[in-house]
Protein backbone atom coordinates (compact mmCIF):
# COMPACT_ATOMS: atom_id res chain seq x y z
CA UNK A 1 0.00 0.00 0.00
CA UNK A 2 2.98 2.03 0.46
CA UNK A 3 5.64 1.66 -2.26
CA UNK A 4 8.59 4.46 -1.27
CA UNK A 5 10.97 3.84 -5.04
CA UNK A 6 14.68 5.44 -4.40
CA UNK A 7 13.14 8.10 -2.98
CA UNK A 8 16.44 10.89 -2.93
CA UNK A 9 16.81 14.31 -1.73
CA UNK A 10 19.60 16.69 -2.22
CA UNK A 11 19.26 20.13 -0.08
CA UNK A 12 22.16 21.86 -2.27
CA UNK A 13 25.16 19.62 -2.13
CA UNK A 14 23.97 17.97 0.94
CA UNK A 15 22.39 14.23 0.46
CA UNK A 16 19.77 14.13 3.05
CA UNK A 17 17.89 11.14 1.67
CA UNK A 18 20.08 8.19 -0.52
CA UNK A 19 18.10 6.16 -2.68
CA UNK A 20 15.57 4.76 0.13
CA UNK A 21 13.34 2.22 -1.63
CA UNK A 22 10.88 -0.37 0.30
CA UNK A 23 6.95 -1.72 0.46
CA UNK A 24 4.54 -1.49 3.09
CA UNK A 25 1.93 -4.28 2.94
CA UNK A 26 -1.26 -3.48 4.41
CA UNK A 27 -1.38 -4.54 8.20
CA UNK A 28 2.55 -3.80 8.99
CA UNK A 29 3.83 -1.43 11.16
CA UNK A 30 6.99 -0.26 9.99
CA UNK A 31 9.13 1.46 12.36
CA UNK A 32 11.45 4.29 11.35
CA UNK A 33 14.56 4.15 13.43
CA UNK A 34 17.60 6.74 13.13
CA UNK A 35 19.41 9.43 15.09
CA UNK A 36 18.04 12.89 14.73
CA UNK A 37 19.24 14.47 11.09
CA UNK A 38 18.62 11.40 9.76
CA UNK A 39 16.56 11.62 7.53
CA UNK A 40 13.50 9.70 8.19
CA UNK A 41 11.27 13.22 8.49
CA UNK A 42 12.42 14.62 5.00
CA UNK A 43 11.51 10.83 3.99
CA UNK A 44 7.71 11.09 5.49
CA UNK A 45 7.81 14.97 3.92
CA UNK A 46 8.59 13.38 0.31
CA UNK A 47 6.36 10.07 0.47
CA UNK A 48 3.44 13.15 1.70
CA UNK A 49 3.97 15.31 -1.24
CA UNK A 50 5.41 17.81 1.06
CA UNK A 51 8.85 18.05 -0.24
CA UNK A 52 9.51 17.12 -3.82
CA UNK A 53 12.37 14.77 -4.13
CA UNK A 54 15.33 15.14 -6.12
CA UNK A 55 14.56 11.73 -7.73
CA UNK A 56 12.24 8.94 -7.26
CA UNK A 57 8.94 8.49 -6.12
CA UNK A 58 6.06 6.97 -3.88
CA UNK A 59 2.93 5.81 -3.85
CA UNK A 60 0.02 5.30 -1.64
CA UNK A 61 -2.33 2.66 -2.66
CA UNK A 62 -1.57 2.77 -6.43
CA UNK A 63 -1.38 6.60 -6.33
CA UNK A 64 1.83 8.59 -7.27
CA UNK A 65 2.39 11.32 -5.06
CA UNK A 66 4.05 13.14 -7.86
CA UNK A 67 1.35 12.63 -10.89
CA UNK A 68 -1.56 12.34 -8.45
CA UNK A 69 -1.09 13.87 -5.39
CA UNK A 70 -4.59 14.64 -4.44
CA UNK A 71 -5.75 10.99 -4.54
CA UNK A 72 -2.76 9.96 -2.95
CA UNK A 73 -3.03 12.15 -0.59
CA UNK A 74 -6.54 11.63 0.10
CA UNK A 75 -5.81 8.13 1.23
CA UNK A 76 -3.26 9.11 3.51
CA UNK A 77 -3.50 10.16 7.53
CA UNK A 78 -0.33 12.12 8.38
CA UNK A 79 0.91 13.54 11.87
CA UNK A 80 3.52 16.04 10.84
CA UNK A 81 6.96 16.28 13.12
CA UNK A 82 5.54 18.59 16.00
CA UNK A 83 2.01 17.66 15.79
CA UNK A 84 1.50 21.50 13.87
CA UNK A 85 -2.46 23.09 14.53
CA UNK A 86 -3.74 26.16 14.34
CA UNK A 87 -3.55 27.89 17.87
CA UNK A 88 -5.93 30.14 17.83
CA UNK A 89 -8.66 27.08 16.84
CA UNK A 90 -10.03 24.50 19.37
CA UNK A 91 -9.98 20.90 18.77
CA UNK A 92 -13.42 20.52 17.59
CA UNK A 93 -13.01 23.43 15.21
CA UNK A 94 -9.79 22.15 13.66
CA UNK A 95 -11.36 18.85 13.06
CA UNK A 96 -14.16 20.55 11.23
CA UNK A 97 -11.49 22.50 9.15
CA UNK A 98 -10.23 19.38 8.49
CA UNK A 99 -13.04 16.75 7.64
CA UNK A 100 -14.51 19.70 5.44
CA UNK A 101 -11.02 19.24 3.13
CA UNK A 102 -11.33 16.06 3.80
CA UNK A 103 -14.57 16.09 1.62
CA UNK A 104 -16.69 15.09 4.61
CA UNK A 105 -19.85 17.08 5.62
CA UNK A 106 -23.09 17.17 7.72
CA UNK A 107 -23.88 13.57 9.66
CA UNK A 108 -20.73 12.03 8.15
CA UNK A 109 -17.99 14.58 9.34
CA UNK A 110 -19.45 14.80 12.92
CA UNK A 111 -19.69 10.84 13.26
CA UNK A 112 -15.88 11.04 12.13
CA UNK A 113 -15.33 13.52 14.61
CA UNK A 114 -16.95 12.02 17.37
CA UNK A 115 -14.51 8.97 16.56
CA UNK A 116 -11.39 10.34 16.10
CA UNK A 117 -12.17 12.42 19.49
CA UNK A 118 -12.96 9.06 21.66
CA UNK A 119 -10.08 7.11 19.79
CA UNK A 120 -7.08 9.87 20.67
CA UNK A 121 -9.74 10.70 24.10
CA UNK A 122 -9.38 14.47 23.31
CA UNK A 123 -13.14 15.06 24.20
CA UNK A 124 -12.66 16.94 27.28
CA UNK A 125 -10.66 19.87 25.70
CA UNK A 126 -12.59 20.12 22.86
CA UNK A 127 -13.71 23.41 23.24
CA UNK A 128 -10.54 24.95 24.91
CA UNK A 129 -8.19 26.94 22.37
CA UNK A 130 -5.68 23.95 21.00
CA UNK A 131 -2.56 27.10 22.31
CA UNK A 132 -3.90 26.28 26.08
CA UNK A 133 -3.78 22.91 25.64
CA UNK A 134 -1.12 20.27 27.11
CA UNK A 135 1.83 18.99 24.61
CA UNK A 136 0.41 15.37 25.18
CA UNK A 137 -3.15 17.33 24.07
CA UNK A 138 -1.73 18.66 21.78
CA UNK A 139 -0.22 15.40 20.00
CA UNK A 140 -3.51 13.63 20.15
CA UNK A 141 -5.01 16.32 18.34
CA UNK A 142 -2.97 16.22 15.61
CA UNK A 143 -3.54 12.37 15.74
CA UNK A 144 -7.26 12.97 15.11
CA UNK A 145 -6.61 14.80 12.81
CA UNK A 146 -4.36 11.96 10.95
CA UNK A 147 -7.10 9.28 11.70
CA UNK A 148 -10.33 11.43 11.12
CA UNK A 149 -10.94 9.82 7.80
CA UNK A 150 -10.44 6.29 8.40
CA UNK A 151 -7.61 6.17 6.19
CA UNK A 152 -5.65 3.43 4.35
CA UNK A 153 -2.19 4.44 5.06
CA UNK A 154 -1.16 6.26 8.38
CA UNK A 155 2.25 8.08 8.32
CA UNK A 156 3.31 9.15 11.89
CA UNK A 157 6.25 11.44 12.67
CA UNK A 158 6.99 10.88 16.38
CA UNK A 159 3.46 9.96 17.21
CA UNK A 160 4.21 9.53 21.13
CA UNK A 161 6.66 12.24 21.69
CA UNK A 162 5.95 14.20 24.49
CA UNK A 163 3.26 11.49 25.95
CA UNK A 164 3.60 10.49 29.20
CA UNK A 165 4.04 6.87 29.93
CA UNK A 166 0.30 5.97 30.28
CA UNK A 167 -0.63 8.14 27.19
CA UNK A 168 1.68 6.73 25.47
CA UNK A 169 0.40 2.71 25.88
CA UNK A 170 -2.85 4.28 24.44
CA UNK A 171 -1.14 5.23 21.89
CA UNK A 172 0.48 2.27 20.99
CA UNK A 173 -2.54 0.38 22.16
CA UNK A 174 -4.64 2.72 19.27
CA UNK A 175 -2.00 1.83 16.39
CA UNK A 176 -2.14 -1.73 17.21
CA UNK A 177 -5.80 -1.72 16.95
CA UNK A 178 -5.80 -0.18 13.53
CA UNK A 179 -2.74 -1.81 12.07
CA UNK A 180 -4.48 -5.35 10.57
CA UNK A 181 -6.45 -3.27 7.91
CA UNK A 182 -3.90 -0.53 7.34
CA UNK A 183 -0.54 0.22 6.19
CA UNK A 184 1.68 2.23 8.67
CA UNK A 185 4.84 3.98 9.15
CA UNK A 186 5.85 5.73 12.17
CA UNK A 187 9.35 6.93 13.30
CA UNK A 188 10.37 7.06 16.41
CA UNK A 189 13.13 7.57 19.04
CA UNK A 190 12.31 5.09 21.49
CA UNK A 191 13.34 1.66 20.91
CA UNK A 192 10.91 0.29 23.10
CA UNK A 193 8.57 1.35 20.77
CA UNK A 194 9.65 -0.70 18.09
CA UNK A 195 9.31 -3.85 20.53
CA UNK A 196 5.64 -2.79 21.68
CA UNK A 197 4.34 -2.24 17.85
CA UNK A 198 6.43 -2.69 15.13
CA UNK A 199 6.17 -5.53 13.14
CA UNK A 200 9.17 -4.41 10.95
CA UNK A 201 11.59 -1.98 11.49
CA UNK A 202 14.20 0.02 9.54
CA UNK A 203 17.30 2.04 10.23
CA UNK A 204 18.35 5.16 8.79
CA UNK A 205 21.41 7.08 9.37
CA UNK A 206 22.87 9.98 7.06
CA UNK A 207 20.01 9.33 4.70
CA UNK A 208 20.92 5.61 3.61
CA UNK A 209 18.70 2.42 4.71
CA UNK A 210 20.76 0.37 6.66
CA UNK A 211 18.80 -2.79 8.53
CA UNK A 212 15.22 -3.44 7.31
CA UNK A 213 14.07 -6.45 9.38
CA UNK A 214 11.55 -7.45 11.70
CA UNK A 215 12.43 -6.62 15.86
CA UNK A 216 13.11 -10.15 16.58
CA UNK A 217 15.97 -9.96 13.93
CA UNK A 218 17.29 -6.91 14.96
CA UNK A 219 17.82 -8.30 18.41
CA UNK A 220 19.43 -10.86 17.05
CA UNK A 221 21.87 -8.87 15.69
CA UNK A 222 22.65 -7.32 19.12
CA UNK A 223 26.26 -7.56 20.69
CA UNK A 224 25.32 -9.96 24.02
CA UNK A 225 22.23 -11.63 22.10
CA UNK A 226 21.80 -15.05 23.47
CA UNK A 227 24.61 -14.90 26.18
CA UNK A 228 22.98 -16.92 29.31
CA UNK A 229 23.38 -15.75 32.52
CA UNK A 230 23.29 -17.71 36.29
CA UNK A 231 24.00 -16.92 39.44
CA UNK A 232 25.95 -19.52 41.68
CA UNK A 233 27.43 -20.23 45.00
CA UNK A 234 31.21 -19.08 45.17
CA UNK A 235 32.04 -22.91 45.36
CA UNK A 236 30.50 -23.94 42.64
CA UNK A 237 31.19 -21.05 40.36
CA UNK A 238 34.71 -22.57 39.06
CA UNK A 239 33.46 -25.94 38.20
CA UNK A 240 30.60 -24.94 36.61
CA UNK A 241 32.92 -22.23 34.65
CA UNK A 242 34.98 -25.39 33.28
CA UNK A 243 32.36 -27.33 32.69
CA UNK A 244 30.36 -24.80 30.77
CA UNK A 245 33.56 -23.80 28.83
CA UNK A 246 33.43 -26.94 27.33
CA UNK A 247 30.06 -27.07 26.04
CA UNK A 248 29.49 -27.48 22.19
CA UNK A 249 29.06 -23.87 20.93
CA UNK A 250 30.14 -22.13 23.68
CA UNK A 251 33.08 -19.48 22.76
CA UNK A 252 33.52 -18.15 26.34
CA UNK A 253 32.12 -17.85 30.10
CA UNK A 254 32.96 -14.54 31.78
CA UNK A 255 32.71 -14.88 35.75
CA UNK A 256 32.24 -12.20 38.29
CA UNK A 257 32.31 -12.47 42.61
CA UNK A 258 29.96 -10.49 44.76
CA UNK A 259 28.78 -11.30 48.22
CA UNK A 260 29.90 -14.80 48.13
CA UNK A 261 27.88 -15.56 44.51
CA UNK A 262 29.27 -15.68 41.21
CA UNK A 263 27.79 -14.51 38.15
CA UNK A 264 28.48 -16.66 34.81
CA UNK A 265 27.90 -15.10 31.73
CA UNK A 266 28.07 -17.91 28.70
CA UNK A 267 28.63 -16.03 25.56
CA UNK A 268 27.71 -18.30 22.72
CA UNK A 269 29.72 -18.46 19.62
CA UNK A 270 27.60 -17.15 16.90
CA UNK A 271 25.01 -15.51 19.16
CA UNK A 272 23.49 -19.10 18.93
CA UNK A 273 20.58 -20.05 21.22
CA UNK A 274 22.61 -22.57 24.13
CA UNK A 275 20.08 -21.98 26.77
CA UNK A 276 19.12 -25.70 26.64
CA UNK A 277 22.66 -27.06 26.67
CA UNK A 278 23.59 -25.11 29.41
CA UNK A 279 20.07 -25.84 31.58
CA UNK A 280 21.23 -29.39 31.08
CA UNK A 281 24.64 -29.09 32.20
CA UNK A 282 23.11 -27.31 35.17
CA UNK A 283 21.26 -30.15 35.73
CA UNK A 284 23.22 -32.80 35.49
CA UNK A 285 26.20 -30.88 37.33
CA UNK A 286 23.84 -30.38 40.35
CA UNK A 287 24.54 -27.15 41.20
CA UNK A 288 22.30 -24.31 42.76
CA UNK A 289 21.64 -21.77 40.35
CA UNK A 290 19.81 -19.06 42.16
CA UNK A 291 18.25 -17.36 38.10
CA UNK A 292 19.31 -18.29 34.79
CA UNK A 293 18.10 -15.65 32.27
CA UNK A 294 19.08 -15.26 28.40
CA UNK A 295 20.17 -12.10 27.27
CA UNK A 296 17.52 -10.81 24.43
CA UNK A 297 20.11 -8.30 23.01
CA UNK A 298 19.03 -4.49 23.38
CA UNK A 299 18.23 -2.61 20.51
CA UNK A 300 19.89 0.27 21.83
CA UNK A 301 23.35 -1.46 21.49
CA UNK A 302 21.94 -2.88 17.42
CA UNK A 303 21.08 0.71 16.65
CA UNK A 304 24.44 2.40 18.37
CA UNK A 305 26.33 0.08 16.50
CA UNK A 306 24.94 0.06 13.10
CA UNK A 307 24.42 4.44 13.04
CA UNK A 308 27.62 5.16 14.61
CA UNK A 309 29.66 2.46 12.57
CA UNK A 310 28.84 4.59 9.09
CA UNK A 311 28.90 7.77 11.09
CA UNK A 312 32.88 6.69 11.29
CA UNK A 313 33.08 5.44 7.97
CA UNK A 314 31.47 8.37 5.66
CA UNK B 1 -15.26 24.65 -4.60
CA UNK B 2 -16.05 23.57 -0.63
CA UNK B 3 -12.36 23.27 -0.16
CA UNK B 4 -11.73 26.35 -0.93
CA UNK B 5 -14.93 27.83 1.20
CA UNK B 6 -13.62 25.59 3.96
CA UNK B 7 -10.15 27.49 4.06
CA UNK B 8 -11.60 30.64 3.34
CA UNK B 9 -14.10 30.14 6.32
CA UNK B 10 -11.09 28.73 8.66
CA UNK B 11 -8.80 32.08 7.81
CA UNK B 12 -11.65 34.57 7.97
CA UNK B 13 -12.83 33.61 11.80
CA UNK B 14 -8.94 33.55 12.50
CA UNK B 15 -8.39 36.97 11.75
CA UNK B 16 -11.29 37.37 14.56
CA UNK B 17 -10.19 34.74 16.66
CA UNK B 18 -8.08 37.74 18.55
CA UNK B 19 -8.19 41.36 19.51
CA UNK B 20 -6.04 42.36 16.43
CA UNK B 21 -8.60 42.40 13.48
CA UNK B 22 -10.15 44.88 16.25
CA UNK B 23 -8.00 47.14 16.39
CA UNK B 24 -7.02 47.03 13.02
CA UNK B 25 -10.87 48.33 11.71
CA UNK B 26 -10.52 51.04 14.59
CA UNK B 27 -7.16 52.04 13.23
CA UNK B 28 -8.52 51.92 9.79
CA UNK B 29 -11.41 53.85 10.40
CA UNK B 30 -10.29 56.96 12.67
CA UNK B 31 -7.53 57.01 9.96
CA UNK B 32 -9.57 57.06 6.95
CA UNK B 33 -12.09 59.51 9.25
CA UNK B 34 -9.03 61.86 10.38
CA UNK B 35 -7.43 62.29 7.13
CA UNK B 36 -10.77 62.91 5.10
CA UNK B 37 -12.21 65.22 7.43
CA UNK B 38 -8.90 67.21 8.49
CA UNK B 39 -6.44 67.00 5.71
CA UNK B 40 -8.82 66.38 2.67
CA UNK B 41 -11.36 69.07 4.19
CA UNK B 42 -14.31 67.30 3.46
CA UNK B 43 -16.45 70.23 4.85
CA UNK B 44 -14.65 72.97 4.07
CA UNK B 45 -14.26 72.51 0.45
CA UNK B 46 -18.22 72.96 -0.18
CA UNK B 47 -18.90 69.45 -2.64
CA UNK B 48 -21.23 66.64 -1.89
CA UNK B 49 -18.70 64.11 -3.13
CA UNK B 50 -16.39 61.62 -1.52
CA UNK B 51 -12.98 62.87 -3.48
CA UNK B 52 -11.42 63.80 -0.49
CA UNK B 53 -11.99 60.12 1.21
CA UNK B 54 -11.07 57.98 -1.54
CA UNK B 55 -7.87 60.17 -2.53
CA UNK B 56 -6.03 58.70 0.46
CA UNK B 57 -7.15 55.04 0.10
CA UNK B 58 -3.94 54.27 -1.71
CA UNK B 59 -1.73 55.47 1.08
CA UNK B 60 -3.41 54.21 4.42
CA UNK B 61 -3.34 50.95 1.94
CA UNK B 62 -0.08 51.12 1.73
CA UNK B 63 0.82 51.01 5.50
CA UNK B 64 -2.16 48.97 6.48
CA UNK B 65 -3.06 46.12 3.93
CA UNK B 66 0.68 44.44 4.51
CA UNK B 67 -0.73 44.32 8.27
CA UNK B 68 -3.38 42.46 7.06
CA UNK B 69 -1.75 40.12 4.22
CA UNK B 70 1.29 39.41 6.28
CA UNK B 71 -0.07 36.54 8.37
CA UNK B 72 -1.45 34.41 5.81
CA UNK B 73 1.61 32.46 4.79
CA UNK B 74 4.19 33.27 7.26
CA UNK B 75 2.43 32.70 10.11
CA UNK B 76 1.52 28.91 8.22
CA UNK B 77 5.74 28.43 7.89
CA UNK B 78 6.84 29.60 11.56
CA UNK B 79 4.31 27.34 12.82
CA UNK B 80 4.52 24.17 11.07
CA UNK B 81 0.93 24.11 9.68
CA UNK B 82 1.68 24.59 6.62
CA UNK B 83 2.87 20.90 6.58
CA UNK B 84 -0.65 19.70 7.76
CA UNK B 85 -2.80 22.16 5.66
CA UNK B 86 -0.63 21.46 2.13
CA UNK B 87 -0.52 17.46 2.82
CA UNK B 88 -4.64 17.48 2.89
CA UNK B 89 -6.52 16.84 -0.47
CA UNK B 90 -6.63 19.82 -1.31
CA UNK B 91 -4.81 21.74 -4.18
CA UNK B 92 -2.34 24.42 -3.81
CA UNK B 93 -4.91 26.86 -6.10
CA UNK B 94 -7.85 26.34 -3.38
CA UNK B 95 -5.55 27.26 -0.10
CA UNK B 96 -4.25 30.06 -2.23
CA UNK B 97 -7.41 31.77 -3.36
CA UNK B 98 -9.39 30.76 0.18
CA UNK B 99 -6.97 32.84 2.18
CA UNK B 100 -6.95 35.29 -0.33
CA UNK B 101 -10.52 35.82 -0.29
CA UNK B 102 -10.61 35.48 3.07
CA UNK B 103 -7.78 38.92 3.82
CA UNK B 104 -10.02 40.51 0.81
CA UNK B 105 -13.30 39.70 2.69
CA UNK B 106 -11.81 41.21 6.28
CA UNK B 107 -10.50 44.35 4.21
CA UNK B 108 -14.05 44.65 2.69
CA UNK B 109 -15.41 44.78 6.29
CA UNK B 110 -12.95 47.62 7.23
CA UNK B 111 -13.91 49.12 4.20
CA UNK B 112 -18.05 49.06 4.54
CA UNK B 113 -17.73 49.94 8.02
CA UNK B 114 -17.13 53.79 7.15
CA UNK B 115 -20.56 54.00 5.42
CA UNK B 116 -21.04 56.98 7.90
CA UNK B 117 -18.61 59.30 5.53
CA UNK B 118 -21.50 58.56 2.99
CA UNK B 119 -24.19 59.13 5.49
CA UNK B 120 -22.84 62.36 5.81
CA UNK B 121 -22.37 63.83 2.90
CA UNK B 122 -25.76 62.22 2.16
CA UNK B 123 -27.24 64.02 4.89
CA UNK B 124 -25.48 67.87 4.04
CA UNK B 125 -25.81 67.45 -0.16
CA UNK B 126 -26.72 65.30 -2.67
CA UNK B 127 -23.89 63.90 -4.23
CA UNK B 128 -23.64 61.34 -7.36
CA UNK B 129 -24.24 57.80 -5.16
CA UNK B 130 -22.81 56.08 -8.41
CA UNK B 131 -19.80 57.68 -8.30
CA UNK B 132 -19.75 57.19 -4.72
CA UNK B 133 -20.34 53.43 -5.20
CA UNK B 134 -17.90 53.06 -7.98
CA UNK B 135 -15.12 54.80 -5.83
CA UNK B 136 -16.03 51.74 -3.54
CA UNK B 137 -15.55 49.12 -6.11
CA UNK B 138 -12.02 50.89 -6.80
CA UNK B 139 -11.06 51.01 -3.65
CA UNK B 140 -11.88 47.40 -2.93
CA UNK B 141 -10.70 46.17 -6.35
CA UNK B 142 -7.54 48.50 -5.01
CA UNK B 143 -7.31 46.60 -1.99
CA UNK B 144 -7.54 42.84 -3.53
CA UNK B 145 -4.37 44.20 -5.62
CA UNK B 146 -2.29 45.19 -2.58
CA UNK B 147 -3.60 41.98 -0.73
CA UNK B 148 -2.33 39.64 -3.44
CA UNK B 149 0.49 41.09 -3.71
CA UNK B 150 1.37 40.53 -0.20
CA UNK B 151 -0.09 37.16 -0.04
CA UNK B 152 2.68 36.13 -2.83
CA UNK B 153 5.44 38.16 -0.73
CA UNK B 154 3.51 36.55 2.90
CA UNK B 155 4.43 32.95 1.54
CA UNK B 156 8.71 33.81 0.88
CA UNK B 157 9.29 33.80 4.93
CA UNK B 158 8.51 32.66 7.90
CA UNK B 159 8.68 36.03 9.74
CA UNK B 160 5.29 37.98 9.21
CA UNK B 161 8.05 41.55 9.88
CA UNK B 162 9.65 40.98 6.75
CA UNK B 163 6.78 39.84 4.94
CA UNK B 164 5.14 43.32 6.13
CA UNK B 165 8.10 45.57 4.99
CA UNK B 166 8.36 43.55 1.51
CA UNK B 167 4.89 44.53 0.85
CA UNK B 168 4.36 47.47 1.84
CA UNK B 169 7.94 48.57 -0.60
CA UNK B 170 6.82 46.05 -3.85
CA UNK B 171 3.18 48.26 -3.11
CA UNK B 172 5.10 51.39 -3.28
CA UNK B 173 6.45 50.97 -6.37
CA UNK B 174 3.31 49.84 -8.04
CA UNK B 175 1.57 52.89 -6.14
CA UNK B 176 3.94 55.39 -7.16
CA UNK B 177 4.45 54.10 -10.88
CA UNK B 178 1.91 56.29 -12.80
CA UNK B 179 2.50 59.57 -10.59
CA UNK B 180 4.54 62.66 -12.69
CA UNK B 181 7.42 62.53 -10.35
CA UNK B 182 8.37 59.04 -11.83
CA UNK B 183 6.91 59.48 -14.95
CA UNK B 184 9.19 62.52 -15.30
CA UNK B 185 11.95 61.00 -14.41
CA UNK B 186 11.43 58.31 -17.78
CA UNK B 187 10.05 60.94 -20.36
CA UNK B 188 13.01 62.70 -20.14
CA UNK B 189 14.89 59.74 -22.21
CA UNK B 190 12.58 56.79 -22.50
CA UNK B 191 10.41 55.99 -25.63
CA UNK B 192 7.06 57.33 -24.99
CA UNK B 193 5.89 53.06 -25.16
CA UNK B 194 7.90 52.65 -22.07
CA UNK B 195 6.52 55.61 -20.61
CA UNK B 196 3.05 54.53 -21.01
CA UNK B 197 3.60 50.88 -19.78
CA UNK B 198 5.11 52.34 -16.72
CA UNK B 199 1.96 54.72 -16.13
CA UNK B 200 -0.33 51.72 -17.22
CA UNK B 201 1.33 49.47 -14.41
CA UNK B 202 0.33 52.31 -11.91
CA UNK B 203 -2.64 51.06 -9.42
CA UNK B 204 -3.04 54.56 -8.90
CA UNK B 205 -3.57 55.25 -12.19
CA UNK B 206 -6.48 52.74 -12.60
CA UNK B 207 -7.51 53.81 -9.17
CA UNK B 208 -7.82 57.18 -10.09
CA UNK B 209 -9.50 56.20 -13.19
CA UNK B 210 -12.84 54.32 -11.51
CA UNK B 211 -12.90 56.85 -9.02
CA UNK B 212 -14.19 59.31 -11.51
CA UNK B 213 -17.40 57.14 -11.48
CA UNK B 214 -16.32 55.33 -15.04
CA UNK B 215 -16.27 52.07 -14.28
CA UNK B 216 -13.85 50.88 -17.46
CA UNK B 217 -13.30 47.66 -18.43
CA UNK B 218 -9.88 48.24 -19.27
CA UNK B 219 -9.05 49.42 -15.13
CA UNK B 220 -11.07 46.21 -13.94
CA UNK B 221 -8.73 43.83 -16.06
CA UNK B 222 -6.00 45.35 -14.80
CA UNK B 223 -7.07 44.82 -11.05
CA UNK B 224 -7.87 41.38 -12.22
CA UNK B 225 -4.29 40.91 -13.92
CA UNK B 226 -2.79 41.99 -10.88
CA UNK B 227 -4.51 39.86 -8.57
CA UNK B 228 -4.10 36.70 -10.76
CA UNK B 229 -0.45 36.99 -11.76
CA UNK B 230 0.21 37.62 -7.76
CA UNK B 231 -1.91 34.92 -6.28
CA UNK B 232 -0.14 32.69 -9.38
CA UNK B 233 3.39 33.61 -8.39
CA UNK B 234 2.16 32.78 -4.79
CA UNK B 235 1.44 29.33 -5.78
CA UNK B 236 4.92 28.86 -7.50
CA UNK B 237 6.73 30.17 -4.29
CA UNK B 238 5.15 27.85 -2.06
CA UNK B 239 5.59 25.17 -4.70
CA UNK B 240 9.53 26.01 -4.49
CA UNK B 241 9.77 26.15 -0.78
CA UNK B 242 7.85 24.48 0.81
CA UNK B 243 9.78 23.34 3.59
CA UNK B 244 12.33 25.97 5.49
Amino acid sequence: MIEIDGLTKKFGQFLAVDNISLTVPKGEVLGFLGPNGAGKSTTMKMVMGFLPPTSGTARLCGHDILTDGLAARAMAGYLPEGAPAYSDMTPIGFLKFAAELRGLSGAARDKAIERAMEQTQIGEVRLQPIETLSKGFKRRVGLAQALLHDPAVLILDEPTDGLDPNQKHEVRRLIEGMAADKAIIISTHILEEVDALCTRAVIIAQGRLLADARPEELHAMAPGHNNVSLLLPEAQATTAETALAALAGVERVEKTSADGAARLVVVPQGRASIVAAVTEAVRSGGWSAADITVDQGRLEDVFRHITLDTHRAA
Amino acid sequence: MNKTLAVFKRELAGYFATPVAYVFITIFLVLSGALTFMMGNLLGRGQADLQPFFNFHPWLYLVLIPAISMRLWAEERKSGTIEMLLTLPLTQCQAVVGKFLAAWAFTGIALALTFPVWITVNVLGGPDNGVIFAGYIGSLLMAGGYLAIGSALSAITRNQVIAFVLTAAVAFVFTVAGTPMVLDFFSGWAPAALVSTVASLSIMTHFQAIQTGVLDLRDLIYFVTLIALFLYANALILDLRKAD
